[in-house]
């Protein structure tokens, strides 16, 4: 109901213990995982349109509703990623479909395939030139620990070792749907201040 | 740093430009080190390896069968094809049957697949020329593709589905009609999405036509294969010339060419082979035999002493596997080497750019169709 609506027996002078602290909105933020709602600190609305948060927290919340990834499709699971950008998987529901080719305007470096020893070097040249904050979902088994390519000559057994890793996508390739629940589980951590 | 006189009359010095390895046009994890004088390009060096993941080694530490596995990560946006080359290698050498059912289901699979590829293909390259509506078309009608693969063998890429002597799995229920069903959707997308997207777009007309043209004798001197040598003018398709399966027997089968061998050529030539796998998966259905899908080998199939040769026509040009198998107790193959198309095709690549303007780079690297993963394997 919009304020310009109200009655005026419903406007009355704020009661800080039984308006804001009673009424406080259980938020939940953790997109698909179905977990319980439980009361943590967020961006908090009343009927009067007052919201009573920290900078901190108003700045996570800011932070986590666009993730915008870099375009780093290495191997298989770019087409993947494409595919969770596509019209099917719609990832722009979650504010994460712009893929940026340049570093310098991307949030979330998305390492979508197997990295090589001959690779590695210019990912972790892209992670450093990316702007904090920054976060890295490691998308596939090549990227998270070396899949299936353990014993081959040629490539890193997992990204971790080249730069940190917030997130962990299993599967060869993980399905868009999969994806998506990583970027959920990114933006719940972006949003505790991860 | 040598100053150079160009066309112009205007001095101008020599720029060593990199494109990529990340880069959005690249397709991947190629790059480019580009010479140029002003807007052209004088020199290309194309610099591969930053996907080589040694999967000819690989292919030795694996069984016969994990193999197939392997294979599949090669063009990564048409698995099928590999690992029709693959279990076609192991065929060849054990001399292995293979049932009728289970040739009719290959055909299938792979001429899904080659769509599949052609359609990743096609948004990709419309989104280098700067459309950025057809990809969105384009994996539409992808995932319904991968969504039946996913009912016949469990998995949207990477299948792991053929086996020696067949297939792993037949077709689920319901699944024919499914693909009929969307076959009849799809033929209606490629004309009136597709098509009129693009061939009314004045700005892809401009910038495919007579762009990167690739003469016959060219072509076919650095060893291009499938859709960009067709593009050409040379009849060469894999599936007549040098028949496997039930190619030979298929009426409606025909291989698309095309003249002019500019990338609007190529681009042509695409689509007619989405035009021809559909009326190729509508005959196979039409056709179906019934029976198993995979010859009965035994418990433990070794493959027996000897070496072959075995090609498919892939979505990108000659797909082959040599292999050599030692015999005996060996469980591994000695030795198995992938010829992947995306390679040689893109040997043509400083012969196509040489002079042309840095503009049509991204234009002419998208039309000849790589995949990295076939690349550097």
């Amino acid at each position: 109901m919009a304020i310009d609506q109200k009655t005026p027996s419903e406007v009355h002078p704020i009661d800080f213990e039984k308006d804001v602290i009673q009424r406080r909105p259980l938020t939940t933020q953790t997109g698909m995982g179905g977990h319980e709602p439980r009361m943590i600190g967020g961006v908090l609305s009343g009927d009067d349109n007052m919201v009573f948060t920290t900078v901190n927290q108003l700045v996570n919340w800011a932070r986590s509703r666009s993730p915008w990834p870099l375009g780093y499709g290495l191997a298989c699971c770019a087409i993947e990623m494409m595919a969770t950008g596509g019209p099917t998987h719609d990832m722009a529901r979650f504010g994460a479909e712009v893929f940026r080719s340049s570093p310098r305007q991307a949030d979330v470096m998305i390492v979508a395939g197997t990295v090589t020893h001959k690779m590695a070097p210019r990912l972790r040249r892209l992670y450093e030139q990316m702007p904090e904050p920054k976060w890295v979902i490691a998308m596939g088994n090549c990227a998270s620990s070396g899949g299936e390519f353990w014993d081959s000559y040629a490539t890193l057994q997992g990204v971790d070792t080249v730069v940190p890793v917030d997130v962990y996508v299993p599967g060869c390739p993980p399905r868009p749907e999969a994806l998506t629940e990583g970027i959920l589980r990114l933006r719940e951590k972006i949003f505790k201040g991860g | 740093m040598p100053v150079i006189e160009s066309d112009e009359g205007l001095e101008t010095e020599e720029l060593i430009l990199n494109m990529g390895p990340q880069h959005p046009s690249t397709h991947g994890v190629l790059r480019l080190v580009l010479k140029l004088q002003g807007e052209k390009v004088i020199e290309c060096i194309p610099v591969m390896g930053y996907l080589h993941r040694g999967l000819e080694k690989i292919f030795e530490w694996r069984t016969f069968h994990q193999g197939i596995r392997y294979a599949d990560q090669a063009d990564y946006v048409s698995n099928m094809l590999n690992e029709h080359a693959y279990a076609g290698a192991m065929e060849a050498i054990g001399g292995i049957d293979v049932p009728r059912r289970a040739e009719y289901v290959r055909v299938i699979v792979d001429e899904m697949s080659r769509c599949a590829s052609h359609l990743i293909w096609l948004g990709t390259y419309a989104l280098d020329l700067g459309a950025t509506t057809p990809i969105l078309f384009c994996l539409r009608d992808r995932e319904e593709i991968l969504d039946m693969f996913e009912e016949i063998c469990g998995s949207r890429m990477n299948f792991n589905y053929y086996r020696p002597g067949g297939v792993l799995y037949d077709f689920p229920p319901g699944l024919l009609a499914k693909l009929e069903r969307f076959l009849d959707r799809f033929a209606d997308h490629i004309e009136n999405d597709y098509v009129a997207l693009l061939e009314t777009n004045e700005i892809f007309l401009e910038r495919t036509i007579g762009v990167g043209t690739v003469p016959a004798e060219v072509a076919k001197q650095y060893g291009v294969t499938g859709p960009t040598l067709r593009a050409s003018g040379v009849d060469w398709d894999l599936r007549k010339d040098r028949p496997y399966s039930i190619y030979p027997e298929l009426k409606s089968f025909s291989s698309a060419t095309a003249v002019e061998g500019d990338a609007y050529a190529r681009y042509k030539v695409r689509l007619g082979e989405l035009r021809r796998s559909i009326a190729i998966i509508r005959e196979c259905i039409a056709n179906l035999p019934g029976g198993a899908v995979r010859a009965r080998l035994g418990h433990v199939w070794k493959c027996p002493k000897g070496e072959a040769y075995y090609t498919v026509e892939g979505a990108k040009g000659e797909v082959g596997i040599y292999m050599i198998s030692s015999g005996g107790s060996a469980t591994n193959p000695f030795r198995a080497k992938m010829r992947g198309p995306s390679f040689t095709n893109l040997q043509i690549l400083p012969w196509l750019l040489q002079g042309r303007l840095v503009a049509d780079v991204v234009a002419i690297l998208g039309s000849i169709d790589i995949v990295l993963g076939d690349v550097d394997r």
